[in-house]
């Protein structure tokens, strides 16, 4: 029996190259390239590096979103992943954490059943960039009923493939955690640096599975998904007020000067 | 929530279209359709100039009984037996919120740990009104599955209208997990929270470019309003949660405000018995190690000092270095230091070195090209500092200070420890 290896992708856009419009206060996206999420990059990896070290390993990558994400997926697949299963559909757009990890979840339970498998270990990025919410990995985990362990900076894999060793990642330090697998790991990007696809995966990525499946495919309750089922809406949104020219200092000896600015930063809660 | 158009009143004129932030709307023909990326904004509701976008409220159907939640909670984190800062910030936030949605809203601590009793007197100094302390062996140590539980049980037994946490790498783990078992929303990283729609204008009005003029300051709707940064920062959400509850939120630590501690506060304590065993909890935590900070990379910093030509020489950047080593920041430079050969490339910020944005940028004899505006102009907070007054770096900083940088940054290193006794002496 393969052991079997989730990677839960997002195509994000590059919040690195996104500028606001000054005038309109709208996000300009013109020629804004669509990227694997950076976090999920590292998950990514750190799959295939089991899958390098072990033998039968086999890395499914899942991801949700339009129609466009299949090319994140060919490039997962051309670093290396063996398939690859879009959820997409209309049904479940909108979706907030919640809903997306419902859907995520009808996904992951639909390709176990449907390829007549069980994951051994799910890995996600630990946030992505457009949201920054940190929250999908550990709820999709919570709806799997699966133990994790999230900041994993260091991940090993023991010989017979039940136990894996993680360094957790913390403000202070870090913490070493064992847990058994079946688990849910999400990976920052101290974890490993990420592959390049190579020629040779760019060619064969287009012979390997992909899967995109509709709401309906993956048999998930429409009750949970999309816009009308999430928790949170947005209520407002908009662009932070311009910076303008801040304050000249006034004083007459060095000393006043660097007095005045500290009292300041710590009257605006900088420091 | 849903936002429809109303073809009827639709021009065609792609206002909307250019407008969404989530790129969700199309032109079907000469009318705008909204697809499936809408998450309910509402901005194209306010920029269309034909009235002919509507957001339509839902009925509550879901069975959740609002009235029955009451009280703010904040986790008050602990680890080896201290409260975490953030959680001392989130009991004062927490009582100002409790008290704008109504006097007997009350804002209730949440200790979870073991022999962490201890804790509850330092609660109540910072504010908090109730402690609810869970204690229990196998809570000693944060593991996701223990304290999910037990928190989880906790949240159903009480039923709380609020529950914040830090956004530390222990809140961020353990708040999905228990909104999921609560089936409630939870909103990251906040870093504005308002319950009152007039006190949400209030802020919108001082601090953002949003038209509150659809808002009305009388609305007597007290959900909570979480703002948070999204889109790298490029944009802010303001978020809502208001057919389930408890409404969560993690909190970015260091943006609320402590109360001043009251020594010798008393509250009402309850001890809430968990019910969990050895097998709830499916992972071991086999050391928990404290590292002094590695060095960060720039884009990750914090607290940024970075040099430019006016130091002068290489040496500068060792008076810079002592600075920025001091107050736990990462050097960084402008090009024409770089170029100078005085430090490596590595620390270049600016249009072709790394764009930055850290919570405090020291900008030291850099004049400002707009190369490296480009690079740093996102910093939260900026400080410039240079012999000339006319500096365009002065055009973008928040705090200006015309002089030698030499005798200002050691005094700088000086004081930073003192800012607090400085700030309070400036309080009188």
């Amino acid at each position: 029996m393969a052991f079997n290896i989730l990677v839960c992708a997002k195509q994000v856009p590059d919040t690195n190259v996104i500028k606001i419009n000054p005038k309109t206060g709208t996000l300009i996206r013109d020629g804004v390239p669509s990227i694997l999420n950076n976090d999920d990059a590292n998950a990514l990896e750190e799959a295939l590096r089991i899958k390098d070290e072990f033998e039968d390993v086999v890395v499914t990558v899942v991801s949700m979103g339009p129609p466009q994400a299949q090319d994140m997926l060919t490039e997962c697949l051309a670093m290396g992943a063996d398939e690859a299963i879009l959820i997409s559909d209309r049904a479940v757009g909108g979706s907030d954490t919640q809903a997306t990890s419902n859907a995520l979840v009808a996904t992951i339970k639909k390709a176990e059943k449907e390829m007549g498998k069980s994951f051994d270990l799910v890995f996600a990025g630990r946030q992505a960039i457009d949201g920054d919410t940190a929250q999908v990995g550990p709820q999709v985990a919570e709806k799997l009923d699966l133990p994790q362990v999230t900041y994993v900076e260091e991940c090993s894999l023991n010989a017979e493939m039940n136990e894996v060793t993680v360094k957790r990642n913390l403000e202070d330090g870090y913490e070493v955690i064992k847990v058994k697998t079946p688990c849910m790991l999400t990976a920052i990007k101290e974890l490993n640096t990420p592959r390049y696809m190579t020629i040779e995966g760019i060619f064969s990525a287009k012979d390997k599975p992909t899967h995109v499946w509709s709401a309906a495919d993956v048999e998930v309750d429409l009750s949970t998904v999309g816009l009308e089922a999430s928790p949170t809406n947005v209520f407002r949104s908009f662009t932070p007020a311009p910076k303008g020219k801040g304050e000249m200092i006034e004083a007459t000896s060095e000393k006043e000067l660097v007095e005045k600015l500290l009292v300041g930063l710590k009257s605006k809660h900088v420091i | 929530m849903a936002i429809k158009v109303i073809n009827d009143k639709c021009k065609g004129c792609t206002i909307c279209v250019k407008a969404c932030p989530f790129d969700a709307i199309e032109m079907k023909g000469k009318i705008a359709e909204i697809g499936a990326a809408c998450t309910a904004c509402g901005v194209c509701v306010a920029k269309c100039p034909f009235e002919a976008i509507e957001k339509v409220e839902d009925e509550n159907d879901n069975g959740v009984d609002l009235s029955e939640y009451k009280d703010i909670w904040v986790f008050a984190e602990q680890r080896q037996g201290k409260l975490m800062g953030v959680a001392l910030e989130l009991i004062g936030e927490g009582y100002r919120l409790a008290k704008e949605i109504s006097d007997d809203t009350k804002v209730c601590a949440v200790i979870v740990g073991d022999n962490v009793a201890h804790l509850a007197d330092e609660c109540y100094a910072y504010g908090a009104e109730r402690v609810i302390l869970i204690e229990d062996p196998l809570l000693k140590n944060f593991t996701t599955d223990g304290y999910t539980k037990v928190l989880t049980d906790a949240i159903n037994e009480f039923k709380p209208e609020i529950v914040l946490y830090g956004a530390t790498h222990i809140g961020r783990d353990l708040a999905p997990r228990v909104a999921a078992r609560c089936n409630t929303g939870l909103t990251a990283d906040c870093t504005r929270l308002d319950v009152r729609v007039s006190s949400y204008i209030d802020f919108a009005n001082k601090n953002t470019t949003l038209d509150t003029s659809t808002l009305d300051p009388n609305d007597p709707d007290t959900g909570i309003k979480q703002t948070r940064p999204a889109f790298g920062g490029n944009l802010m959400a303001t978020i809502i949660c208001p057919r389930f509850r408890p409404q969560m939120s993690t909190v970015r630590p260091g943006v609320m405000q402590k109360r001043e501690p009251v020594e010798g506060a008393k509250g009402e304590l309850v001890e809430y018995k968990p019910t969990i065993a050895a097998a709830d909890i499916r992972t071991e935590v086999v050391e928990i190690v404290k590292s002094a900070k590695e060095l960060v990379s720039l884009t990750d910093a914090e607290i940024i000092v970075s040099g430019g030509r006016g130091l002068g020489n290489e040496e500068g950047f060792a008076l810079l270095k002592d600075f920025a080593d001091h107050i736990g920041g990462v050097l960084g430079a402008s090009r024409a230091a770089v170029d100078a050969g005085w430090i490596d490339h590595s620390h270049q910020v600016g249009q072709t070195g790394t764009t930055v944005k850290p919570r405090i940028y020291f900008a030291c004899g850099i004049s400002g090209a707009i190369q490296h505006l480009a690079g740093m102009q996102g910093s939260d907070m900026i400080v410039a500092i240079n012999k000339d007054a006319d500096a365009p770096i002065f055009e973008v900083a928040d705090y200006g200070l015309v002089g030698d940088l030499y005798k200002i940054i050691p005094l700088l290193k000086e004081e930073w420890d003192n800012a607090d006794a400085l700030f309070d002496a400036s309080a009188k």
